[in-house]
Formats: C-alpha cells, sequence, structure tokens
C-alpha cells in the first residue's frame, strides 16, 4: 500500500511538471498582442507597449519566457498579471471561493443524487423512479447558460429566497442557490448511474445469499447493495470534482462569485499565460489528488481491490 | 396548499415593489444625506489617475479627485478646482487654484502637486496609460524613451532628455504656468479629465517613484475619501470628505462594487441589493422598461461606432461608391431591431456630447435611400463582391451580419461577413493594407473636444487614422482650429473640416452609444455625464 502511494506520488511530479510546459506552450501559442487585449478597443501608445514588453519579457523567445516563470514558481512567485497584481494574491482571494462553491455542489449532489437514485433503483418502475428520470433528463439537457439565469430570476429577484448575488466575500447562505445550479448536472448524473448500479446489485447472487440468511432489509441495502454500487459513482464524483472547479465559469458568472473559473477566463481573454498556468497548475493537483483518493477508495469499497 | 402559498409568496414582492415606484417619482420622500449609494463597476486596471483609461477605474477616480474644470450643460469648460484657466495667445496658460484645497491625508493643495503629478504620467518608462495626454505641453517629447536601438533586442532603450517638462513652471504655491509646444485653443477643455488631477506627497516614495501602496488606497482632494483599501474583486467603498471646500455631494459615501458580469449587477438592481448599474446589458434592454419603469433611463455617449474603408483599396476608392454602401444601411432598422433601441443612430462624425454638434451633418449620404444606392453604386461600378470585417472579441457579429445582409438586398452584391478574433489582429492586417474589404471601428473621445473626433482618425498624421485618408484641406482646417483665437472660432473651423469628410466619406457613421442605466428604489437624481460616469454630485439616498 505506502509503496503504491510513494509511486503515484512521484508519477504526480512528472505530470505536474509535462502539463504546466503544455498549459504554457499552448497560451504562448494563442499568444498574439496581450497587449492590445488588456487595453480592448483602445489604442495603445507606443510607450506603454514598449514598457509592458520590456517588463513582462513579452518579446523574448518561448523558453526564455517559461524559463523566467519557471523561476519565479520556484521561488513561490506566481508572478504578475498585466496589470501588476501578484496572481498570488489572486489565488488566496479566489481559490477559497471555488473550493467552498464546488464542495457545496458536490455535498448536494451526492446527498440528492445517491438517496433518489437508490430509491428509484430499488423501486424500478414507479411513479417516483419514473419522475425523477423525466427531471434528470429535463436537468441535463438544459445547459447551464440557461438554468443560472432562471435559477438567479425565479428564486433570487422574484421569489427573494435566496441573495441574488454571491459577491466576492460569499456567505453559505449565498452560496446556496449557485452550488444547487452547478452540482444539478452532476446531480443527475449521479442519480442515474447509482440507479442503474442500485438495479444491477440487486439481482446479484450475494445479494440473494444474505437475504436468505436471513439479514434485515435495511442491512442488504445499505452494507451490500450500496457499498458495491458506489464503485463507479466513486469514481465519478472524484472527476466532477475538478470539473466543477474548473467549469465554474458560467455559474460564477451570473451569481458574480470571484474565483478560479472567472479568473481562467480572464486570464484566456488578456493572453495572460502566468495567470492561466498558475491557476491550471493547482487545477492539476487537484485532480491529481482526487484521483488517488478514488483509487485508493475502490480497496475500501471493495475487499478484492488490492494495491501492491 | 403547498402550491397555493407559493403562489400568494409570488406575488407579494412585485405588488411592493409597484407600490415603491408609485412614490418614489414624488418630491415628499425624505433624503437621507448619510446615506451610502452602491454602484457597479468592473474590476478597475489601475487606480492611479495617469493610468487609468478604463471606465471603471476612472469612476473610482472622480469620486476622489476634483478635476480643474467641469462641464456645463452646453459641454462647455467651467473651472472647478482651478480659480481661473487664461491664456493670451493660447500657448502660454497661467493656472491659477482655488484655495482651501487639501489632500485627504490633510496636505495642502499645492501647483507642485500638479507638476509633479504630470510629470510623473507624462515620463515616458513610466509607462502610464495617459501620458499622451501631456503631449501638447512643452519638452513633453524630451521625456520621452528614444527608439530602442536594437528594436527588441536585449538592449535597454537609452533614458530619456529630461525627467520633466519644461513647459510647467511654479510661479507661487496657486499659480502655474504652462507652456504648450504650440497655440492650442481648447487646452482648458481637456483639463478635466482625471489624467490631471494632483498628487500628494505621500504618493511619492522617492521623487519621480510613486509609493507601491500608494494605489491600494489612492489619496486624492476630491469630495470623497478612502474608506479601507481597494478590495481586488470585491469592492473600493470611500467615504465623504469633510474637509472638501467645493461642492459636497449629497451622499454619505459610495460603495463601487466589483461583478464579473453586468447581468449579475442588472438582478441585483431588480431585487433592490444595488443601487445604480451604470450600462444595463444589451439583452436586459428590451425588458428593462418593464422591469424598472421610469428607474430605467437613457442619456447619449461619446463612444461612436462606424465602418470604414481602406481609401488606398482601388475597389473603394470612389467616394461615391462609399456613399452608395453608406445610403444601402438602414441604420434605424439596425437599432431597433437588434440593439433594442440602446444605442442611437448616427448621422454626423462628432458626438453629440461636445459642443459644436450639429445634427446630420453627413446630409444625403446617411438617408437610407436603396434605390438611388443601387443605382449611384452600379453607375460608379462598385465591386461585385463586398466583405465586412470585425473583431470577434466584442459584441458585433449580430449587426454586422445584419448590415451585410441589407447590402447584399439593397446593392445586389454579395455580402460576407469576416470575424477577426481581436480587434489587433484586424488591425495589424489593415496596417499591412491586407486585403480586408471594409472594417468596423469604434471611437471613443478622449476629451469633449470635436478635435477629439476630427484630429486623430482623419489627419494625414492621426494615431488612428487606419484608412489611409488624408486631405490637405481637411489637415489644415483642424490645424486653424486648434490654434484659433477663441473656443468658439475653433468650433467653426472642425465644423467646416467635419462638412469635408461628409463629402469625402473616408468613413460612415452608424450609431453613436447611449447610456442605459437603471437604479434601485433607494436612490434618486442618477444622472450620468458625458464621460458615461455617474455624477456623484448629484445622486441622493432616499431613507
Amino acid at each position: 500500500m505506502a509503496r503504491y502511494i510513494i509511486r503515484r506520488l512521484l508519477q504526480m511530479v512528472v505530470t505536474f511538471i509535462g502539463t504546466t510546459f503544455v498549459v504554457y506552450a499552448l497560451m504562448f501559442a494563442n499568444q498574439n498582442d496581450p497587449i492590445q487585449a488588456l487595453a480592448g478597443d483602445r489604442p495603445v501608445s507606443d510607450n506603454v507597449r514598449q514598457v509592458l514588453t520590456e517588463q513582462y519579457h513579452l518579446n523574448d523567445p518561448f523558453l526564455v519566457q517559461y524559463g523566467y516563470y519557471m523561476r519565479g514558481l520556484l521561488t513561490g512567485d506566481f508572478g504578475k498579471t498585466l496589470t501588476g497584481r501578484p496572481i498570488g494574491d489572486i489565488m488566496v482571494d479566489a481559490w477559497p471561493n471555488t473550493i467552498k462553491l464546488a464542495l457545496l455542489a458536490l455535498l448536494f449532489a451526492t446527498l440528492f443524487g445517491i438517496t433518489a437514485g437508490l430509491v428509484a433503483g430499488l423501486r424500478r418502475g414507479t411513479v417516483f423512479d419514473n419522475s425523477t428520470l423525466a427531471l434528470t433528463l429535463l436537468v441535463v439537457g438544459l445547459p447551464i447558460i440557461v438554468l443560472a439565469p432562471v435559477a438567479q430570476l425565479i428564486f433570487g429577484v422574484k421569489l427573494g429566497w435566496f441573495p441574488t448575488t454571491a459577491g466576492a466575500r460569499p456567505s453559505l447562505y449565498g452560496l446556496i442557490l449557485p452550488a444547487l445550479v452547478l452540482g444539478a448536472a452532476s446531480t443527475a448524473t449521479v442519480l442515474r448511474l447509482t440507479r442503474a448500479s442500485v438495479a444491477e446489485n440487486v439481482r446479484a447472487d450475494y445479494v440473494r445469499t444474505a437475504r436468505a440468511k436471513g439479514l434485515s432489509a435495511r442491512r442488504v441495502v445499505a452494507v451490500h447493495v450500496l457499498r458495491n454500487s458506489m464503485i463507479p459513482v466513486i469514481t465519478l464524483i472524484g472527476v466532477d470534482l475538478g470539473n466543477l472547479m474548473a467549469g465554474a465559469i458560467v455559474t460564477e458568472g451570473v451569481f458574480n462569485i470571484p474565483g478560479v473559473g472567472s479568473k481562467l477566463l480572464q486570464g484566456i481573454q488578456t493572453e495572460d499565460g502566468p495567470l492561466v498556468v498558475g491557476f491550471v497548475s493547482v487545477l492539476v493537483v487537484v485532480f491529481l489528488v482526487t484521483n488517488l483518493l478514488v483509487d485508493l477508495l475502490y480497496a475500501v469499497l471493495d475487499p478484492r481491490i488490492r494495491y501492491e | 396548499m403547498q402550491v397555493r402559498r407559493l403562489i400568494a409568496r409570488a406575488v407579494v414582492p412585485l405588488v411592493a415593489t409597484a407600490g415603491l415606484v408609485a412614490c418614489n417619482s414624488g418630491d415628499s420622500a425624505k433624503v437621507d444625506p448619510a446615506g451610502v449609494v452602491s454602484i457597479q463597476i468592473a474590476e478597475p486596471q489601475h487606480l492611479l489617475p495617469t493610468n487609468t483609461n478604463d471606465a471603471s477605474g476612472v469612476q473610482v477616480i472622480t469620486a476622489l479627485f476634483e478635476p480643474l474644470v467641469n462641464y456645463d450643460a452646453e459641454f462647455k469648460p467651467v473651472p472647478d478646482a482651478a480659480e481661473s484657466i487664461e491664456s493670451k495667445d493660447h500657448k502660454v496658460w497661467t493656472i491659477k487654484l482655488k484655495p482651501g484645497y487639501t489632500f485627504h491625508n490633510g496636505e495642502k493643495v499645492t501647483v507642485d502637486n500638479y507638476i509633479d503629478a504630470w510629470n510623473y504620467g507624462a515620463y515616458g518608462p513610466n509607462g502610464q496609460n495617459n501620458g499622451y495626454f501631456f503631449s501638447r505641453i512643452d519638452g513633453y517629447a524630451d521625456t520621452q524613451s528614444e527608439k530602442d536601438p536594437d528594436g527588441d533586442g536585449p538592449e535597454k532603450a537609452p533614458a530619456p532628455k529630461a525627467k520633466t517638462m519644461s513647459g510647467l513652471k511654479k510661479i507661487d504655491d496657486l499659480t502655474m504656468q504652462v507652456t504648450l509646444s504650440e497655440p492650442f485653443t481648447e487646452f482648458e477643455t481637456i483639463l478635466g479629465y482625471t489624467a490631471f488631477v494632483p498628487l500628494p506627497k505621500a504618493a511619492f516614495s522617492s521623487p519621480g517613484v510613486i509609493n507601491e501602496d500608494y494605489e491600494s488606497a489612492p489619496i486624492g482632494q476630491g469630495p470623497f475619501q478612502m474608506n479601507g483599501k481597494w478590495e481586488h474583486d470585491a469592492k473600493v467603498e470611500v467615504a465623504k470628505y469633510d474637509a472638501f471646500p467645493g461642492t459636497k455631494p449629497k451622499v454619505g459615501g459610495v460603495e463601487f462594487r466589483i461583478y464579473l458580469q453586468p447581468s449579475a449587477a442588472y438582478a441585483d438592481v431588480l431585487s433592490d441589493n444595488l443601487d445604480v448599474i451604470p450600462q444595463i446589458p444589451t439583452e436586459s434592454i428590451a425588458t428593462a422598461s418593464d422591469d424598472l419603469g421610469d428607474r430605467f433611463e437613457r442619456s447619449s455617449a461619446s463612444q461612436f461606432q462606424f465602418l470604414a474603408f481602406p481609401t488606398y483599396d482601388p475597389e473603394f476608392k470612389s467616394p461615391e461608391v462609399r456613399k452608395a454602401i453608406s445610403m444601402a444601411i438602414d441604420r434605424d432598422e439596425i437599432v431597433r431591431s437588434v440593439f433594442k433601441g440602446s444605442q442611437q443612430s448616427a448621422r454626423s462624425f462628432v458626438s453629440p456630447v461636445v459642443a459644436g454638434y450639429r445634427e446630420n451633418t453627413c446630409g444625403e449620404a446617411c438617408e437610407y435611400n436603396p434605390g438611388k444606392a443601387k443605382t449611384l453604386y452600379t453607375s460608379n461600378n462598385g465591386p461585385a463582391k463586398l466583405e465586412l470585417s470585425y473583431n470577434a472579441d466584442g459584441p458585433h457579429k449580430d449587426w454586422i451580419d445584419a448590415t451585410c445582409n441589407q447590402l447584399q438586398a439593397n446593392l445586389g452584391v454579395e455580402c460576407t461577413t469576416v470575424p477577426e478574433a481581436k480587434i489587433a489582429d484586424l488591425l495589424t492586417k489593415v496596417q499591412k493594407h491586407d486585403k480586408v474589404g471594409i472594417f468596423r471601428l469604434g471611437w471613443t473621445m478622449d476629451y469633449p473636444s470635436m478635435e477629439s473626433y476630427l484630429g486623430p482618425l482623419y489627419a494625414t498624421t492621426g494615431s488612428s487614422n487606419y484608412y489611409g485618408y488624408s486631405n490637405p484641406a481637411f489637415d489644415k482646417l483642424v490645424k486653424e482650429g486648434s490654434a484659433a483665437a477663441t473656443p468658439e472660432e475653433s468650433i467653426k473651423k472642425y465644423q467646416d473640416a467635419e462638412d469635408i469628410l461628409a463629402k469625402d466619406l473616408p468613413v460612415i457613421p452608424l450609431r453613436f452609444a447611449q447610456n442605459n442605466y437603471g437604479y434601485s428604489t433607494r436612490v434618486r437624481n442618477v444622472v450620468v455625464n458625458l464621460f458615461s460616469q455617474i455624477d456623484l454630485n448629484q445622486i441622493e439616498v432616499l431613507s
């Protein structure tokens, strides 16, 4: 077990360096004039251009720029945006918001998805089962770009149940609606996957054995059926965590939560390589760690799986 | 039961807001002089006056600093922080300051504060966005970096000849003399821009070097002072400055709340969580009247949208062809259908927010007349294929498509739209004289003068003249206008120059932007000024 973890951690280092390099290269390839991108439609005077170009090494070849960036990174300096704001500061502001939002969304997805999926899987063909399936179809079919503003209009503006926007220092209450919106698609997928998985396992031999042994129905479902059914669901949730963090662009914009998604978007729009790479490298770590955790959880859920 | 309760809940707030709107229009409502009003901005790029040229940053700067001049109802300059601004020959100007101004840290304002700030802004290596505003001052050229000897190579450009501009001279604590490199009649007009405000001694860590922390809490001499620090991506809060000698604002403070997207701010205005949104997003314009009633207002803005012709391209050499294309465009229809009335059709080359603006200077060329357009087009052998280029990073696709369809229908030509990823890509192509066809451009004035719409865009040496237009008569009129004996005579010359444009049509005017702003039930007297900024002296909070 320990050897396995160490091997995985070593692999992570290589993956990490590789991805940052690739992302930096992609950003560099896409970069044609970050100074103009920052100014928008306004003309930029030669003077400003010259100063910024020198300050940010914008005219240096790719490897030199990457070198400057990595040198800064090793000393814990993430660099500065073109407007002169330290990227480290932006991270400190943005990450907590996104982590809160993503975890809350994941919590809702797990809670509703697994509960409703379990019930639907055990009672196939009932009204509950059919209506949840129809509902999930609707949610999966609705793009978040529609769902988010509509939810904001109905529950925020018209009904006033939740704050219309969460803001830069969001309260837990303010995050509930965005988290529900952000987690909606995940909820639907978790629900359907749980239902399918439970439905399959209910018919399995070991469940029949457990029942024949005279175990209570609750124990059969909770320990035998659910535990085995969770393996594919856990995989999905693990992958989703990263997706929720990186993919919250729309939700963050609609509910005005300055987080990772909106900063990535800003970085791409202003062709700000260091800004994007900074956030992506942290995202990569998140992905890698959750992947490892998911793999380790398999062993907990299914005794037949062993790591050497 | 559950359902019925839902419906009841949904109806109550709507009725309540309708009631509030009704009592908003009367003057009977009480004003709360200590109230704090919240205004939407985007994250400012900078908060140093000489470096701030984004709308959000400027909005914050106007709260913290008082400009030398302001503008009256006819957009003519009137002294504000200045006592008087005078010149006999329009080359040597004497600026007298009103006494009694202090910075928020207690420093007395003297002309030194102006001279230091302006020199910092002009000095090339500081790379200040508003540096070019000082270019008319004598000695500006000496403060600019020489061209880099090896282009982009490793060698640093040599330092400029001078650190300060020779044209700035202190006479006494409240009087300064500004010498321009050549006469400019409307110099006073420029001085209303945020680049020309003073900086306190505390802003500099050593002469010519700005203190690193200054921008996180700028100290100005304006009606409001910082309340806390600039909280990036969250807010900038300011509170009334009691020792301010000028016109006192009617609110106790302002919270500039930072939004990622205007649509989120709009939703907040609807639910009274935010007081003012300076520009309602286009997708909500159609419903804004229903949503906000008379809390949705409009006013003219300075942005000017136009289509430009590569006049160096033989296909577009003939002004008659350009005129035909212009006449084939139904501006009002596009404003109605695409912009939902959020912009106004333009039939002049300068915006309604400058002194000297006249309606419909473009004459017949901007009248929609498809029949005549087609005859004119064919008789002058207009090109059989038209291309409209635009930058896809802005909200232009819809109206470009509509314009293209109109040209296709009315001129009987094939019209294609060509998106370029970014405006910079488009301009690079234009400068290389690549074939781009007709291309769109937008222009925002630097200062409220006709000159700002004429010189940079169409003068032979104009900084943003991308279409190769050159007309000596036009150049001469603009030059004469800049140095005329009185501002009125300047305007006369500029108007003559504008008439030349109407004949030559290097570009065709399409639209002027508008400020489409909305506000909550908590505030009144919301006015947007000619720089599209909320006027903080007029807004009031209802108690």
